[in-house]
């Protein structure tokens, strides 16, 4: 499974003309982790999305390339990308308790997407959603199987939404902020147990966050976006190498317990960030 | 400026708050840290009178607190939330927003009082006539300061204040806080979850869990390791595990 896209671009059309959110981005992705990061209205959850093809009504997209395992997206009928979607790569959204159904018991939920995908039976599929339960690590799958999204928990919601995109198999991942509403010590876990399943399944993942020392010690290559652009391209453990003005910003900005700072460094934006190299087309 | 001693709240069954207390001297900071369900804001909104269920004693400039509070109460201590688009009326201006509390507190002047706050939080005078969904994240949040501040207030309660802001904007917003607080001699009060937001701002952090308040430690011994309770040492653990990367 790889993943191109090659010279992306994604614009609203506003009372004013186009309005680029996403411009001349080129990712490949492999079997690997791959973070992306960027403030609010960077184009990273567009960026990732349109592997999916789930954009906002409205959104025009061009790209020179954009290929899920040799599938051109572009041009795929809705019939190839629901071969796609959820089957073969899943998406994590941020927050369980607006993803999930809150009238359908966390295993029913889970159950569905393992009879829609599988085309099994009822009692395979409930057999199946045990299974993916105990796979997320829950110590009481019999219990959470029963329970309401509301009965849950944000860790436990979490893991049911994960063992829900597990289902089919997916051989690409893609969680957006999945654990920004979650507590320190739950998002921890929730990390760790992605971890775990990426490497024992061979999945590749995309983790889309606003927090860039979390992605990069987590991923094994982080994309740093800015104003639709990808700005800066790391590899982990190298973020005190980082070049870019903007990703030093970032990491400047942020208070920290290890060396305590007198005053926050506050980032001064340089509008060519925005342009990109000179010479790069502007769209 | 603030004593607070034996400090207990119940939502019916529930016992969210037991038995906690600690004490910030005027122009001080306390941060109170904890996980969500930890009782950190309930203390926050049982101080700002938005809770009514409480028991234990509660005293602001030695005056100590009933469960009514008031005018002169309201005015000296004001609070700022954590998402300013919730916080703010959405059909109102920036302009009407900062006139509220000088109506409130029968203030005079209100002219030169909303263009200055807005001058001191660092907006520009256009904003002035502008509604909530024209401003970013961070304006907001300038906003709500600066309504808070409208009353002249000796205390200010900060729940969560830079959670729902990007990082770098975060950094603005503790800047001018950490500025507010020296020209104007404010104590705070901030919860957060973020262990090194509430290290930058408070010289003294205390640790909530269940409920109860398990460690109170100054931001040194707390950058330098020196934890007691294993729930300060995990939550200090996470976080500086990532600064490491």
């Amino acid at each position: 499974m790889q993943v191109d896209i090659r010279n992306l671009s994604i614009a609203f059309p506003t009372a004013t003309g186009l309005s680029h959110a996403v411009r001349n981005v080129s990712l490949t992705i492999g079997n690997e982790k791959l973070g992306i990061v960027g403030e609010s209205g960077s184009g990273k959850s567009l960026t990732a999305r349109s592997i999916l093809r789930l954009l906002p009504r409205g959104a025009r997209m061009t790209a020179d390339k954009l290929s899920f395992d040799g599938i051109d997206i572009l041009k795929a009928d809705e019939s190839a990308m629901r071969a796609i979607r959820g089957k073969r790569a899943g998406l994590i959204l941020q927050d369980p308790k607006y993803s999930l159904n809150p009238v359908m018991t966390a295993g029913a939920q889970i159950a569905e997407a393992w009879r829609m995908h599988r085309k099994g039976g009822a009692r395979e599929a409930h057999e199946g959603a045990m299974d993916l339960l105990a796979q997320v690590k829950i110590n009481d799958p019999a219990r959470v199987f029963g329970a309401y999204p509301h009965e849950l928990s944000g860790g436990m919601g979490q893991r049911v939404m994960i063992a829900m995109m597990l289902a089919p198999d997916p051989e690409l991942l893609i969680a957006d902020e999945p654990t920004s509403a979650l507590d320190a010590t739950v998002q921890a876990e929730i990390l760790r147990l992605l971890e775990d399943l990426v490497a024992r399944r061979g999945m590749a993942l995309i983790l889309i966050s606003h927090d860039l020392p979390l992605v990069s010690h987590f991923c094994d290559r982080v994309a740093v976006m800015y104003a639709g652009r990808i700005v800066e391209e790391l590899g982990a453990g190298e973020l005190a190498q980082a070049k870019h003005p903007y990703t030093r910003g970032l990491l400047e900005c942020l208070p920290a317990l290890s060396h305590p700072r007198p005053r926050l460094a506050v980032m001064k934006r340089d509008p060519a960030w925005a342009e990109g190299p000179p010479g790069a087309p502007l769209a | 400026m603030i004593e607070i001693k034996d400090l207990h709240v119940r939502f019916g069954a529930v016992h969210a708050v037991r038995g906690i207390g600690f004490g910030v001297p005027r122009g001080g900071s306390f941060g109170i840290v904890g996980e969500s369900g930890s009782g950190k804001s309930t203390v926050l909104r049982a101080l700002s009178g938005l809770n009514p269920d409480w028991t234990g004693t509660m005293k602001v400039a030695g005056q100590a607190l009933t469960r009514n509070r008031g005018k002169d109460f309201f005015r000296r201590v004001q609070m700022v939330f954590q998402d300013p688009y919730g916080s703010l009326h959405p059909r109102q201006t920036v302009d009407r927003a900062l006139a509220e509390p000088l109506i409130v507190h029968g203030m005079d002047d209100h002219e030169k009082r909303i263009l200055r706050a807005l001058a001191e939080v660092a907006l520009p005078p256009a904003t002035r006539f502008r509604f909530p969904h024209q401003l970013s994240g961070g304006q907001r949040q300038r906003v709500a300061i600066a309504r808070a501040l409208m009353a002249e207030p000796e205390v200010l309660l900060l729940d969560e204040p830079t959670s729902a802001l990007d990082v770098s904007v975060q950094a603005e917003v503790l800047n001018l806080l950490a500025d507010l607080q020296e020209r104007r001699d404010l104590t705070y009060v901030l919860v957060s979850h973020n262990l090194a937001v509430v290290a930058h701002l408070c010289p003294m952090v205390g640790v909530m869990q269940g409920g109860e308040m398990v460690e109170q430690v100054s931001a040194a011994d707390l950058r330098a390791g020196r934890t007691v309770h294993p729930h300060t040492t995990e939550l200090r653990r996470l976080s500086t595990e990532l600064e490491e990367a």
